[in-house]
């Protein structure tokens, strides 16, 4: 796929020159043009763990980083098939009101996304101390499905219990969700904590997400790509691959790095380091491959 | 100490008794320790729970506010922390080190710094 290469080639030499990565994309869009119908490729990007209402030392632009996301991911030349967020939309507060005005701003602000296709879940911040009531009045079920070009997306809610299970109800869900697919189906899950235990001492882990991966197992073509730990991070359980994004509002240490899981102090000089999020391209044939590159944020 | 004066009448009282095997089941309970532990948003007290290698422990837990959890990943141990009442795992370090503990039930904008560790020497 010579759209796909070019591509690759373009944002491998950004990454080089570690600044611009937007406008070499409209040699691969017009080159994806000319290629026809022929392939089902597409792409779509992650951003996670914006932690609307968020404030403190740790980012002192808390208030104008998810709009700078909303304009980066607009400036993209070539639009994305759609955009998920995984969780932590916005900073938890003990006040059912105030949770809400959250939610509500959030969900104004992303508005402005010229994608119209959203995909949203909850993290534990928007859901665990109410077990996802306010989230499901603005943003409807917190675990659901969707079909796009021959990919079937599950979307896994393992924050709306406090404790973060999955819960055996929706394990029975996902056990039907993937009864009628075939072995080889194409299958990409998003949940906001890690399925595997990444790091339970500081609660990177899904209490029973080994019987969601153990659910996943018999399926040739499986990817998780999730959130929670802000910071780029991959890893494999068997043949499944999962992907931790980065987050909008601060990063977090690499795991067991430092005694506490505190966040990475803001450094003027490098304003934004270690935010941002993540283009994914999926290539469809033979199976689908998926192309990872990840985008700062940048200041200005 | 009065206290080990005191358990040293009961042994004798229980060994003159016949009851020689009861009594030195009550011995390993009573000299066991007992930790308690008390949780609120967002803080456990002690933060630090220095213990011994091999010695067995109770932790005995207790909850100011709302609900928590105690998660001790590096030994497999778990609780739940219900208010009004008490949670307690009794089990015996087998290894040297510092362990974090934290709240594995989420409980707030805090819950991720509510954190401590334990010291077994
Ligand atoms: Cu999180």
């Amino acid at each position: 796929m010579d759209h796909a290469i070019k591509r690759r080639s373009f944002l491998k030499l950004a990454g080089l020159g570690g600044a611009i990565y937007v406008s070499g994309l409209s040699g691969w869009a017009s080159a994806a043009a000319t290629a026809g119908s022929a392939y089902q490729d597409f792409f779509f990007v992650q951003l996670s763990d914006t932690h609307w209402g968020f404030e403190g030392a740790p980012n002192p632009d808390a208030h104008g980083t998810l709009q700078k996301a909303v304009k980066a991911v607009n400036s993209l030349e070539q639009q994305p098939d759609f955009i998920v967020f995984t969780g932590d939309l916005t900073h938890t507060t003990d006040d059912p009101q105030e949770r809400r005005k959250r939610l509500r701003e959030f969900k104004e602000i992303v508005a402005d996304l010229k994608v119209k296709d959203v995909r949203f879940m909850p993290g534990e911040h928007d859901a665990s101390l109410d077990n996802g009531a306010a989230y499901q009045e603005f943003f409807g079920k917190t675990h659901y499905s969707f079909e796009h070009k021959g990919v079937h997306f599950i979307v896994l809610d393992n924050v709306s219990d406090p404790a973060g299970s999955i819960g055996e109800a929706q394990l029975a869900w996902l056990a039907a969700e993937l009864q009628p697919l075939p072995a080889d189906a194409n299958i990409v899950v998003f949940t906001h904590r890690p399925l595997f235990d990444l790091y339970p001492q500081w609660d990177w882990a899904t209490r029973d997400g080994a019987k969601a991966v153990e659910l996943l197992m018999p399926h040739a073509n499986v990817t998780v790509f999730y959130g929670h730990i802000h910071q780029e991070h991959h890893h494999m359980t068997g043949h499944i691959a999962h992907h931790a994004a980065k987050s909008l509002i601060f990063p977090l240490p690499a795991p067991g790095s430092q005694p506490k899981r505190t966040p990475l102090a803001w450094d003027d000089a490098y304003p934004y380091r270690g935010l941002g999020y993540r283009e994914i391209e999926a290539e469809a044939a033979p199976k689908t491959d998926f192309k990872i590159v990840e985008l700062p944020l940048q200041k200005g | 100490m009065a206290i080990n004066n005191k358990r040293r009448l009961l042994l004798a009282g229980a060994g003159a008794g016949g009851l020689a095997i009861t009594a030195a089941a009550v011995i390993a309970q009573t000299q066991e320790r007992v930790i308690k532990v008390v949780a609120k948003k967002f803080d456990f007290t002690p933060g630090e729970i220095r213990l011994k290698k091999n010695q067995p422990v109770t932790l005995e837990f207790t909850t100011l506010d709302v609900v928590m959890g105690f998660a001790l990943p590096e030994f497999g141990l778990r609780a739940d922390i219900l208010p009004g009442t008490t949670a307690r795992i009794r089990f015996t370090p087998d290894k040297v080190g510092q362990f974090p503990f934290h709240c594995d039930i989420f409980c707030g904008s805090g819950h991720e710094s509510m954190t401590g560790t334990v010291i077994v020497s």
